[in-house]
């Protein structure tokens, strides 16, 4: 039996948002559903994130949890027309085999910019997936806008369980990308065990935007990472493992976001690009403490100044690399470290076959200070003649035959 | 009143920091970066005044 609205926006109390900003889902609903008509819900399984796979998983490998979430949150808002809004070309196929002819599949260009909520109302309004300046916002305009992740979880939620698992993907550490599922009360350092048995330094945080963090005893939730002045964002971690240097994965970063710029707003187009050329020079032992001073003081001014949060993301990641590594920084300047110059790959690569399901991260077994299990890995190079992936047992239990109950 | 700025329009040319120095900075390429809200009479008419003086229409209440 399907909810009502009210009901519907009840269960989704106290849910966030899964996308990166962590937005109360419920909100977003109740605020969308007093928008005058005609109103639209979007699935957003376009991760611009490149170190996270958790939503392309989800399309991949769980579209009727993401289906279902999103039936549920058109009931809550009396939408007029519900959307799927991705660019993995692999999920396209399994969406549209299980989605409602009602439902419209919009498949776009990858680009880090366009997960953003603007750009898909640009998109939807036929033009380019690029973000506009707020106010307003989609869901003061009659556009709700959901990560499937959190569409997934409102499914859940409706299907009896109260306290859904989030999806974290690891990467770094010189491990493939690994997927899982993160229950209440883990600690950022059971997740990275799960990740790698080598020591770990940090991690770079909440894909490119939660800047580096050393603390790792620190829950996995948005509200543990706000503490330790980091954020959660899309739950995606890049480990800095023994061989990882931090000079060199914030060059890597900036320089990506650099790139990735929609190049409209000035102070992004000048500032991202100033942050990213002083990191690749102390990167590359050419960078003075002047340029550091520098770099600080830009850093300190840019965030707020974009249409979307790319050049915030830039500037909390340069002003997280100078706290909290002052002292390697500081060994990077003229003549600078050799060891550091070598390439970084911060994508959580599955361009060509599906991940293997998500791993159970038992905060039990972990808590009590077992040996980590060794972590899944998502391997890039299973080719598509492989076995398919089996089906994650947890979901499948709890998640899935709970909704078609 | 509001000040805001479309950092999409913002084109550099400076006007609004002439009319609302109080309320608008540039930065060191020349776009603007809105400094505080209006808080009295006297920002509001150097908010509105920033607002008709910009040629790429970045500013609006």
């Amino acid at each position: 039996m399907t909810p009502s609205p009210s009901e519907i926006i009840e269960l989704a109390a106290g849910l966030r948002g899964r996308g990166g900003a962590g937005f109360p889902t419920a909100t977003k609903l109740a605020s969308v559903r007093r928008a005058a008509a005609p109103r639209t819900v979007v699935a957003n399984g376009e991760e611009g994130e490149p170190g996270s796979l958790k939503d392309r998983w989800l399309l991949r490998e769980r579209p009727e949890l993401v289906l279902e979430g999103l039936r549920l949150a058109a009931v809550a808002i009396e939408a007029d027309r519900s959307v799927v809004y991705f660019s993995d070309q692999a999920a396209e196929q399994s969406v549209i085999r299980l989605a409602p002819p009602t439902v419209e599949i919009i498949r776009v260009a990858p680009r880090y910019v366009a997960g953003e909520e603007t750009s898909i109302v640009r998109v939807l309004d036929g033009g380019p997936a690029l973000p506009l300046a707020k106010p307003p916002r989609p869901y003061e305009q009659g556009v709700l806008v959901l990560n499937v992740e959190s569409l997934a979880r409102l499914a859940r939620r409706a299907a009896g369980e109260s306290d859904p698992p989030l999806l974290a993907t690891l990467t770094g550490g010189g491990r493939p990308a690994t997927l899982h599922e993160v229950h209440p009360g883990t600690t950022l350092r059971a997740l990275t065990e799960a990740h790698t048995p080598d020591p770990v330094r940090g991690v770079l945080a909440g894909g490119l935007f939660g800047g580096f963090l050393t603390t790792l005893d620190v829950e996995v939730s948005h509200d543990g990472l706000a503490a330790a002045g980091s954020a959660l964002g899309c739950g995606a971690f890049r480990v800095l493992g023994p061989d990882d240097c931090p000079v060199a994965v914030a060059a890597a970063a900036l320089d990506y976001l650099a790139g990735q710029s929609a190049q409209q707003c000035g102070a992004c187009i000048r500032g991202t690009d100033a942050l990213s050329a002083t990191v690749a020079a102390l990167r590359a032992g050419t960078a003075t403490a002047a340029d550091l001073d520098l770099l600080a003081t830009r850093a300190s001014r840019l965030p707020g100044r974009g249409a979307c949060g790319l050049p915030d993301a830039a500037a909390r990641l340069a002003t997280s690399l100078l706290t909290v590594f002052p002292a390697v920084v500081r060994r990077h300047l003229i003549p600078g470290c050799e060891a550091c110059r070598l390439p970084v790959d911060l994508h959580a690569t599955s361009t060509s076959a599906p991940p293997q399901p998500a791993r159970r991260l038992d905060q039990h077994t972990t808590s009590t200070s077992a040996p980590p299990q060794p972590a899944r890995h998502l391997d890039q190079h299973t080719t598509p003649t492989s076995p398919p992936p089996r089906p994650a047992r947890d979901l499948d239990q709890h998640a899935i035959e709970g909704v078609r109950a | 009143m509001k000040l805001l700025l479309d950092s999409t329009r913002c084109q550099g040319y400076g006007l609004c920091h002439e009319k609302a120095p109080e309320l608008v900075d540039l930065d060191e390429w020349g776009y603007a970066a809105i400094t505080r809200p209006p808080s009295s009479p006297e920002d509001d008419r150097a908010a509105r005044a920033a607002i008709e003086a910009c040629p790429a229409q970045a500013l609006r209440s």
